[in-house]
């Protein structure tokens, strides 16, 4: 392609807080259609809202953890619009003086895709379209949201995707939102357009509205790349307009316009005063952030020294990183805690969700006491998988499992001896390894485990074959 | 003599009359003169009895609240626990909310007895209470000419005697105006100083609530009863008012500076003029220091007014679209097409009109010109305020630069009748307490009002200074008679 992309992402993202923006109404998904409701969120005539200081909080914790720089003065704006979802008819959001601006989301590759603004909004209602009527469900309206939008920085379909999958780490990990895609708690706009290499003149753009994976993204922003592009080699122009993304027929094709045009008529929300923060509350914010997803990837890798595969997989779920630092906590060793819980407890755990939960039936002090046992090498890591498997499908510590013969080592003298064994009831495989077939010798691992159950070291025994077999 | 409320209180604390055969006396004379005046646009009687009942019941308790058995009414744009709510507009018609607004809480506690909701301009737009889809209310005074407006039903009815006291609410003169039209008391708070939740949106950085009643001490007493700061309404605030507000009435106004700002005299028709100057000399006869003073930003206040308020509005109107409560037209093609159907049939004329500027003022590449020039402005009358109130301690004005208006009289001239707000406004924008107490007569006999201004949070002086003057000058208008005769 002869094009570079120039790519903005516009995020909103549903604060996890346990009621709703302006009102007391539980913020819970699901419920019963207009269970969670009251005269503000419903905007009954003559009510009036509240802004949640829990909202303003959540959303500074965003924007430290974004590199923000943040607005201590603020204030609520209406966006005014017409729509059966909307029951005030205006939106309370922020316009011109977000609460968070100028910060920016680190990729792999060291280029920083820049944050323009996070402001705080209310969502709106939803619409169920059934037997030829619609009905408006407003259990969602009032629910926190923040809009994190970027710098137009983003240009290839994978960083696109990486951006939304940091921005999805770093939220969930900083704990002020879950940011299911499916559930539509976190919803995902890009915004792009192409132009040729060189050119400093920004082309048309199109926004594709609500992708709903992180795939997704980037599928829609290789389809929409193509599209302009086909249009752009044919001499045509690309027409500014909203899009949707199918992902049946991987294609993007526009939207259904909405009739209104786009004149908001912003002002400030005359019910919501002004507000400020002060510096030390964001200095208490601050140092109520955990350490951040990407700093926990640097310190596993260099300070810990796990493989950075292995640390990839622990520090990018919330849960699990503290489970792992947890068994750390209670003096279990780095590399057998890594390795049991990427090995044993993840090989119960199907989907990213799943771990996202990370539902254990265990503590992590009975794990760290189960790890221990295999770092003082008490037993062996075979049987401390076993073990695990057993501690996680019944909720119970490790002792009621470790049988006596378990803690009891093989001897040198018994696994020579056993080895011994393996190569005169395996012939033909001493044969093999003599002459050049390596992997023969996996024979008689296999005897020698069947016999002890799994509980010799294997490496020693590998030693002790070798010396007998005269390789 | 009519009684005030201590005196009602005390008949009632005397077993003289008991909360139901009060309230059975105020039912009677609606029944009587309501069809005529229309000051009542929703009547309810039987809560009200209930509550009357029950008051009784309060009233064997010493401590019973001043209020408690006393027959009152609200503003039709107060919200109401299953009793009808409609702005007196078609598009809220049968709407009834299921909450209370913050003041009827309050009220509701101390024991007040509802008798219904008043008559009122459509959505408080309107200086006559003509835009009222149940037609205007009258002038008890004289039948022939309006009551003012947009609180014109709750003026009617504590002139007429159908309530002890009602509440109206104040954009921009809601409650003064008609106060003054009407020859009764009419105090629009602080803006601030009591809670708006519940009170059905106009202009929101403007509307107030406040009482409208037969004197100055039973202003101060209802005002007492409903202020204070409420956790749903943000704007509120929990000022401080010390000891009762009724108690610190009867200080004189020895030494007592009075602003008197020539910009609010400007183009008063001269009978009110020289009405306000005698009372004046009053005030200074007595002791009272009177101060020049200017306002130069003032006659810049209306149009910021109608620019702000009509832009407010036209954001708090746009939820009317008949999707969840009140007036939804009868066929429509489409979701779009039932929203315009039913917002053209629901609003009246003046309520389009006050959209469609706000609309206007409010729009891409016009914003600039109107809305936030016109906040810049009320930044200045603001400072301009605080900078007179540094010199005195109120501000004697007229309420209104003219008596009432015979009725149909200004409807056709929209212009016309945003211009009879030029007293009262400035006030609203600046969002500092003012009184309208009677001060005479016009040639016809039609009530003249005089506007006592104060600081932010200082209702004390401006109502002090109020029940002087009422005190002082003896009877400046005549009596309505007939109503609840007690």
């Amino acid at each position: 392609m002869n094009y570079e992309i120039v790519c903005g992402i516009e995020t909103h993202i549903e604060l996890a807080t346990k009621t709703k923006i302006f009102c007391g109404c539980t913020t819970e998904f699901g419920g019963e259609p207009n269970t969670h409701c009251c005269p503000v969120c419903t905007g009954q005539p003559g009510s009036l809202p509240i802004l949640n200081q829990k909202v303003v909080e959540y959303a500074i914790k965003a924007g430290l953890a974004l590199n923000c720089k943040i607005n201590t003065k603020s204030h609520m704006d209406r966006k005014n619009y017409v729509y059966p979802d909307l029951p005030k008819a205006y939106q309370i959001s922020q316009y011109d003086e977000p609460l968070c601006e100028k910060g920016y989301i680190e990729l792999d590759s060291g280029k920083r895709i820049g944050i323009t603004r996070i402001h705080i909004e209310e969502d709106a209602g939803k619409l169920i379209h059934e037997n030829g009527y619609t009905y408006i469900d407003y259990n969602r309206s009032g629910v926190p949201l923040i809009e994190i939008v970027s710098e137009p920085d983003i240009s290839s379909a994978e960083e696109a995707r990486e951006y939304a999958e940091k921005l999805q780490l770093i939220m969930r990990h900083i704990g002020i939102s879950d940011c299911k895609m499916q559930e539509g708690s976190m919803r995902c706009d890009v915004n792009l357009s192409l132009r040729k290499p060189g050119d400093t003149h920004f082309g048309v753009r199109t926004e594709i509205k609500n992708i709903n994976s992180l795939t997704f993204i980037q599928k829609a922003v290789m389809a929409e790349a193509e599209r302009q592009a086909d249009i752009l080699d044919a001499g045509g122009t690309v027409v500014q307009q909203t899009m949707r993304y199918d992902e049946q027929t991987n294609s993007v094709a526009p939207m259904r316009d909405k009739e209104n045009s786009d004149d908001y008529r912003y002002f400030p929300d005359p019910d919501i005063l002004r507000f400020s923060i002060d510096d030390g509350k964001v200095e208490e914010i601050r140092a109520s952030l955990p350490e951040l997803p990407f700093d926990k990837l640097k310190r596993y890798v260099n300070v810990l020294g796990l493989p950075e595969a292995t640390a990839r997989q622990i520090f990018k779920y919330r849960k699990v990183a503290e489970f792992f630092e947890g068994a750390l906590a209670e003096g279990a060793g780095v590399k057998n805690t890594a390795n049991l819980i990427v090995g044993t407890i993840f090989s119960n755990m199907d989907t990213e969700e799943e771990k996202e939960l990370f539902a254990v039936r265990i503590s992590a002090a009975q794990f760290a006491a189960l790890v221990k046992l295999a770092d003082e090498k008490k037993i062996n890591i075979g049987v401390a998988q076993g073990i695990l498997q057993k501690m996680l499908d019944s909720g119970k510590p490790a002792e009621e499992f470790i049988k006596p013969e378990d803690l009891v080592g093989i001897s040198d003298e018994q696994l020579e001896s056993l080895c011994r064994e393996a190569i005169d009831a395996n012939q033909r495989a001493v044969d093999d390894v003599r002459n050049g077939k390596e992997k023969a010798i996996n024979v008689m691992f296999g005897y020698i485990m069947k016999k002890t159950g799994g509980k010799a070291d294997i490496r020693k025994a590998e030693d002790i074959l070798r010396k007998l077999i005269g390789l | 003599m009519r009684a005030g409320i201590p005196e009602l209180a005390k008949r009632l604390r005397n077993r003289e009359i008991s909360a139901v055969e009060l309230t059975k006396a105020y039912i009677d004379a609606i029944e009587k003169l309501n069809p005529t005046l229309n000051a009542y646009v929703h009547l309810t009687y039987d809560t009200a009895l209930k509550a009357a009942e029950q008051a009784d019941q309060m009233l064997k308790d010493d401590d019973a609240p001043m209020l408690c058995g006393i027959p009152m009414a609200l503003k039709d744009n107060i919200c109401t626990d299953g009793l009808p709510t409609t702005c007196c507009s078609k598009i809220l018609k049968g709407f009834m909310p299921y909450y209370d607004a913050a003041v009827w809480e309050k009220l509701k506690k101390q024991g007040a007895v509802l008798l219904g909701k008043t008559n009122m301009d459509e959505f408080a737009m309107g200086s006559t209470s003509e835009t009222s889809c149940y037609g205007a209310p009258l002038n008890p005074r004289n039948t022939d000419y309006v009551t003012g407006g947009s609180s014109g039903g709750s003026a009617a009815a504590v002139c007429a005697n159908l309530a002890v006291y009602t509440l109206g609410s104040d954009t921009g003169g809601s409650i003064r105006q008609p106060a003054s039209f009407c020859g009764v008391v009419g105090l629009k708070p602080t803006y601030g100083a009591v809670s708006r939740y519940g009170l059905i949106a106009y202009g929101s950085s403007l509307d107030q609530i406040g009482p409208l009643t037969n004197s100055v001490k039973d202003a101060a007493i209802v005002f007492d009863a409903i202020k204070g700061g409420d956790k749903r309404d943000q704007t509120s605030v929990d000022y401080d008012y010390g000891s009762s507000l009724a108690e610190c009435l009867d200080r004189d106004v020895k030494g007592m500076r009075i602003g008197v700002a020539e910009e609010f005299f400007d183009g008063i028709n001269p009978e009110i003029k020289s009405r306000i100057e005698e009372a004046v000399k009053l005030f200074e006869r007595n002791g009272a220091v009177i101060e020049s003073i200017r306002l130069p930003a003032l006659k810049l206040s209306l149009p910021v007014y109608y620019i702000i308020a009509c832009a407010e509005a036209s954001s708090n109107l746009g939820r009317y679209d008949g999707i969840r409560y009140g007036h939804r037209t009868s066929s429509y093609a489409s979701i779009d097409d039932m929203i315009v159907k039913t917002r053209g049939e629901g609003f009246g004329d003046e309520v389009k009109r006050r959209i469609m500027l706000g609309t206007y003022v409010l729009s891409s590449g016009y914003y600039d010109a109107y809305y936030k020039k016109a906040c810049l402005i009320r930044d200045e009358i603001n400072r301009e305020f605080d900078a007179v109130f540094e010199k005195c301690d109120v501000l004697i004005a007229p309420t209104a630069p003219n008596t009432a208006f015979p009725l149909n009289y200004k409807s056709a001239s929209p212009v016309e009748m945003y211009l009879s707000d030029i007293c009262t406004v400035p006030v609203n924008i600046a969002g500092v307490p003012a009184i309208s107490v009677p001060c005479g007569e016009d040639n016809k006999g039609l009530p003249i009002g005089m506007q006592i201004i104060g600081r932010r949070f200082d209702e004390a002086t401006i109502l002090q200074a109020a029940h002087f003057y009422e005190q002082s000058a003896g009877k400046v208008t005549g009596a309505y008679e007939g109503g609840a005769g007690i």
